[in-house]
């Protein structure tokens, strides 16, 4: 069975990081499975945690009373779930159900945070990666306010 | 390096300003503002052979004439089909035919997609909403002579589940080993267990070879700028990439100059260009 370090070196979002920094963020990171139809989180929860998809398919949902849940985006192999454990207060936006078997690994906020305190470096990394699937993500969403297709 | 500028080759007709009567055998509901025709000509035998991409002129008797995309088989001459969207008072009538009426049809016009230049390269089409009309012909071709490509993907995105075009036909091609389908909306309901997200999104993923890809891309103009950005992210080479556009138009054979973009008239120099025949254009209003 591969180690934590191992699975998270193979995952696309921390490609380049180097083997310390791996090593030292698996020690924030637990292994886990979620079944079709099984919710991760949902909107108004405390986000302590942020999920390196590893298989599977989640979609990112708003519950509109009227409506009921509308799927916003999707999520999948070699994608990251989850941002807010980096910005207070800590809180979901959103829904994320998994749509298919889904096995990922979760990490700890928290205990990361306090490491990209200790070492700039690799909270400067931090940042980074997830600068780029922030500005990845806002410029999609701009495309779908835009109406694409119409 | 793939060049795909000898591939678009305009195809010359006899008397094109002159609309032959066709009528209409079928008509089919693709979603709630969508709708397929398929016609035969009223007087003659005459087999409709296109090259997929290419276009013609429907005239709605006393409403209007408009081009439509060819988005039936190439190689099912003996029917014209057509697929068009409801956006105003000629497609409006046009989607009030029935069976047994008959309207005029002016074509086919224009450059097709570079089909031959795509020989033993992997394939994308990237299709938005009604886009996903003028590449149908491109897998009916590609599906005829399935050996002699590459990968086939086809990335197609639209507003809601409810907008999906040719539903059926995606699933049946969806099931084949030798085609690979992908559909995301910007929108889903809790029935929905696809894609969401715009259509960009698939590129990064999409399983294809970028080095040894011809790429096909037909939406609306911002769809298309940011796709071909993306692919170009990808690795696609520019000219490896080949949009379809659209004006208003009106003689369809570069006479009177309504559909005029920068230097080309697009009824007769395109529909289908190369990015870089339009790089500089694409991004300048008011062209
Ligand atoms: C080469 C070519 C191929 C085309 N192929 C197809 C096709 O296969 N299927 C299809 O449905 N359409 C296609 N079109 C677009 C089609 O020609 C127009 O939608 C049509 O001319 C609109 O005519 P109308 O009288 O119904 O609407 P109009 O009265 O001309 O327009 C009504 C409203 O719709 C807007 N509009 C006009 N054209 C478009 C458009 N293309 N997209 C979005 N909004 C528009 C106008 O700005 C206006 O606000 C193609 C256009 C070209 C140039
Ligand atoms: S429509 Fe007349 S020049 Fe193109």
């Amino acid at each position: 069975m591969k180690t934590l370090d191992e699975l998270l070196h193979e995952h696309e979002f921390f490609k380049g990081f180097k083997p310390e920094h791996l090593e030292l963020m698996a020690g924030c990171a637990t292994n886990v499975i979620f079944e079709a139809g099984e919710y991760i989180f949902r909107e108004g929860e405390n986000a302590d945690v942020f999920y390196v998809i590893r298989h599977g398919h989640v979609t990112l949902e708003i519950h509109d009373p009227r409506r009921g849940p509308i799927a916003i985006d999707t999520l999948q192999e070699n994608d990251v779930l989850g941002w807010s454990w980096l910005f207070a207060p800590y809180q979901w936006h959103f829904d994320a159900k998994a749509v298919k078997l889904t096995r990922a690994v979760a990490m700890d906020g928290k205990c990361l945070r306090t490491k990209c305190e200790n070492d700039h470096t690799l909270g400067y990394l931090m940042m980074q990666r997830f600068a780029t699937v922030l500005a990845d993500r806002l410029q999609q969403t701009r495309l779908q306010v835009l109406k694409l297709y119409d | 390096m793939i060049n795909l500028t000898p591939q678009l080759k305009t195809q010359q007709l006899t008397d094109p300003m002159q609309p032959e009567p066709f009528r209409v055998k079928r008509v089919m509901k693709e979603s709630y503002d969508t709708f397929t025709l398929e016609m035969e000509p009223v007087n003659s035998e005459r087999l409709f052979t296109f090259a997929p991409g290419q276009f013609n002129m429907l005239y709605i008797f006393g409403v209007g004439e408009i081009p439509i995309s060819i988005s039936g088989d190439p190689n099912q001459p003996a029917m014209l089909v057509h697929t068009t969207r409801i956006v105003g008072a000629v497609t409006k009538a046009m989607s009030k035919l029935k069976a047994g009426d008959v309207l005029g049809v002016r074509g086919p016009f224009g450059t097709g997609w570079p089909v031959s230049a795509a020989k033993g390269c992997d394939v994308v089409l990237v299709a938005g909403g009604i886009g996903l009309a003028p590449l149908r012909p491109v897998l009916y071709q590609m599906l005829a002579h399935r050996d002699r490509y590459g990968k086939v993907v086809l990335l197609y995105g639209c507003r809601s589940p409810e907008d999906i075009l040719f539903r059926k036909e995606l699933e049946k091609w969806r099931a084949r080993f030798d085609l690979e389908i992908f559909v995301t909306v910007d929108y889903g309901d809790s029935d929905w267990h696809g894609n969401v997200g715009v259509v960009t999104k698939l590129i990064p993923k999409a399983p294809f070879d970028a080095l040894n890809a011809v790429t096909m891309v037909c939406g609306p103009e911002v769809m298309m700028r940011f796709t071909a950005i993306e692919l170009q992210k990808r690795g696609v080479q520019g000219d490896a990439i080949a949009l379809s556009m659209e004006r208003n138009m009106k003689c369809a054979i570069g006479l009177c100059g309504h559909c005029q973009f920068g230097p080309t008239f697009i009824c007769k120099d395109g529909p289908v260009f190369t990015y870089p025949q339009l790089q500089s254009w694409l991004a300048q209003w008011e062209i």
